[in-house]
C-alpha cells in the first residue's frame, strides 16, 4: 500500500503554494458565476468548498484543470500558469486528479482498464507495471475484487472509489473532488468519504466541493464558503462551524445544521 | 427453366459487386469517421469543412457523382487513378465516387453515435491528461460506434445496392450484366428475380449479423 501512496517526497520541498487563483472572473452569459476569486492552496492542504447551489463552487473546481475556461484572472499550478488547450494542458491535467459527481468511469472498459488507461497512454507506463499499480490502488480503495467487471455492474459507491483510484493512478499533485458523494445513496456515502479521509491523512493536497459537513469538520484544514460567485468566508472548520462571521454563512449553516 | 443463364458469368458479376461494396465500405468508414471527427473538433475551419462537405455531397444524386468521376474527373481532368486499363480505371473511379458519397452518411451516423456518449466521458478522459485525439480515439469513438452499428448496417446495405449505379460508367457488376441479359433473353421476369435474390443474399446476412453484433456490443450505462 505504501508504494502506491502518492509520492509526496518528489514534490519540491519549497512547501507553500501549489494552486493559486488570482482575481478569477467567469460569466455564463449574463450570470457572473465567479467574481474576483482569490484563493491559494498550500501543498498538503485539504480545502473544502461549501455553499448554496448555484454559488459557483463546482465551476471554481472545474476551472482549476481548465474544464471551464475563465474570462479574466490567472490560475497557476505548482508555479506554472494554465496553458491553452493542447498537449501542454493535457500534460498538466495529468498532474491534477479529478473526481466527478457522476463518476464518469469509461463505460466500455473494465474497472481495471479504467485505472490503467491513463498510466499507459499518458504516463507511457508498460502494461504489466500499470496493471500492478492499478490492482494495488483498487485494493487500497476496497474494490480489488471488482477489477474485471464493467462500471455498470458496480454500485455507485464502488464506482466512485474506482474513479478515485483512476485519478490516483496518475500520481497527481492535487486532487479535485466535485461533489463526489452527491449522486450516491446515503449508505454508500461513507465508504467514499472514508477513502477521502485516508487520502487526506496521507498528505494529499485536496480541493473538495461537498455538502458533507461532517467531512468538512473532520478532514479539512480550511473551509471556503462561497455564495453568489464570491468567496464570502474562509476559516478553519472549527471557527467556521461554531462561529461564522458573515451573515450569509450564518444563514446557510442555520438552514443545513438544524435537522 | 434456367437455361437462359447459360453463357453468362452471373457469379463473376456479383463478385464485382462484392468487391465494389467491400472496398467502398472500408473507404467510406475511414473517410466518414474522419469527417465526423472534423465535425466535432474544436477547430472552426475543420468543423466548417465537415459540415459543408456532408451537406453538399449527401444531397447530390449518386448517379451524378458516379458520372462525374468518369466524365469529369477522368475525361476532363485526366484523373486515371493509376490505371492503364479502361476497366480498372472505371472500377477505381466508381469506388472513389461511392466512398465520397457514402462517407457523408457514415459521418452523420457516427456523429449521432458521438452524441449518445455522455459529456462526462470526454471530460473524465481529458481530466486524466488524454489529448483531444486520444479522447476521441480511446473513449468517445469506441462507445459511439457500438451505439450506431444498426444505422451503419443500413448504410452498408444501401451501399451494396447503390453499387448498381456503377453500371452507368461501364463497370461490369451485377446490374450491368442484368441489363445485357434482359436485352438478349426472353425471360425478363426470371432474370429480374435472379438478380433481386442475389442482392438479398448479399444484404440480408449483413443486416442480421450486424444487428446481433450491435446488441452484443451495446455499452451498458
Amino acid at each position: 500500500m505504501t508504494e502506491v501512496s502518492v509520492a509526496k517526497e518528489d514534490a519540491v520541498p519549497q512547501a507553500g503554494e501549489l494552486v493559486v487563483l488570482k482575481s478569477v472572473n467567469k460569466h455564463f452569459g449574463a450570470l457572473h458565476v465567479l467574481q474576483d476569486i482569490d484563493l491559494t492552496i498550500a501543498r498538503g492542504e485539504v480545502v473544502v468548498v461549501i455553499g448554496p447551489s448555484g454559488s459557483g463552487k463546482s465551476t471554481l473546481c472545474r476551472t482549476i484543470n481548465r474544464l471551464e475556461t475563465v474570462d479574466s484572472g490567472a490560475i497557476t499550478i505548482d508555479g506554472k500558469p494554465l496553458p491553452q488547450e493542447g498537449k501542454e494542458l493535457a500534460r498538466l491535467r495529468a498532474d491534477v486528479g479529478m473526481v466527478f459527481q457522476s463518476f464518469n468511469l469509461f463505460a466500455h472498459k473494465t474497472v481495471l482498464e479504467n485505472v490503467m488507461l491513463g498510466q499507459i497512454k499518458v504516463r507511457k507506463a508498460d502494461k504489466k507495471q500499470a496493471e500492478e499499480k492499478a490492482r494495488a490502488l483498487l485494493d487500497r480503495v476496497g474494490v480489488g475484487t471488482q477489477a474485471d467487471k464493467y462500471p455498470a455492474q458496480l454500485s455507485g459507491g464502488q464506482q466512485q472509489r474506482v474513479a478515485i483510484a483512476r485519478a490516483l493512478a496518475m500520481d497527481p499533485k492535487v486532487m479535485l473532488f466535485d461533489e463526489p458523494t452527491s449522486a450516491l445513496d446515503p449508505e454508500m456515502i461513507n465508504e467514499v468519504l472514508e477513502v477521502m479521509q485516508q487520502l487526506a491523512r496521507d498528505g494529499m493536497t485536496m480541493i473538495v466541493v461537498t455538502h458533507e459537513m461532517g467531512f468538512a469538520r473532520s478532514a479539512a484544514n480550511r473551509v471556503v464558503f462561497m455564495a453568489d460567485g464570491r468567496i464570502v468566508e474562509e476559516a478553519t472548520p472549527d471557527q467556521f462551524f461554531s462561529n461564522p462571521r458573515s451573515d450569509r454563512a450564518k444563514d446557510f449553516l442555520s438552514k443545513i445544521l438544524h435537522h | 427453366m434456367f437455361d437462359f443463364l447459360q453463357g453468362y458469368d452471373v457469379l463473376g458479376a456479383f463478385w464485382m459487386t462484392v468487391k465494389l461494396t467491400a472496398l467502398s465500405a472500408v473507404g467510406s468508414l475511414v473517410w466518414g469517421t474522419l469527417l465526423a471527427a472534423m465535425r466535432v473538433s474544436p477547430v472552426p475551419l475543420m468543423r466548417g469543412f465537415g459540415t459543408v462537405y456532408v451537406n453538399i455531397v449527401r444531397n447530390i444524386p449518386l448517379t451524378v457523382i458516379i458520372l462525374f468521376t468518369s466524365l469529369g474527373l477522368a475525361d476532363i481532368f485526366g484523373v486515371t487513378m493509376g490505371a492503364s486499363d479502361f476497366k480498372v480505371q472505371g472500377f477505381r473511379l466508381a469506388v472513389l465516387g461511392f466512398v465520397a458519397y457514402t462517407a457523408a452518411f457514415v459521418c452523420e451516423a457516427v456523429r449521432s453515435g458521438i452524441n449518445t456518449v455522455p459529456l462526462g466521458q470526454a471530460e473524465a478522459a481529458r481530466a486524466i491528461g488524454l489529448t483531444f485525439g486520444q479522447t476521441l480515439r480511446l473513449v468517445v469513438l469506441p462507445q459511439a460506434f457500438r451505439a450506431v452499428i444498426g444505422p451503419l448496417a443500413n448504410v452498408l446495405i444501401a451501399l451494396t445496392k447503390n453499387t448498381t449505379v456503377a453500371a452507368a460508367i461501364g463497370v461490369a457488376e451485377a446490374a450491368y450484366l442484368m441489363k445485357s441479359m434482359i436485352e438478349n433473353e426472353a425471360q425478363t421476369l426470371l432474370i429480374g428475380a435472379v438478380f433481386a435474390l442475389g442482392f438479398v443474399v448479399l444484404t440480408l446476412p449483413t443486416g442480421l449479423i450486424l444487428g446481433w453484433l450491435g446488441k452484443r456490443l451495446a455499452v451498458k450505462r
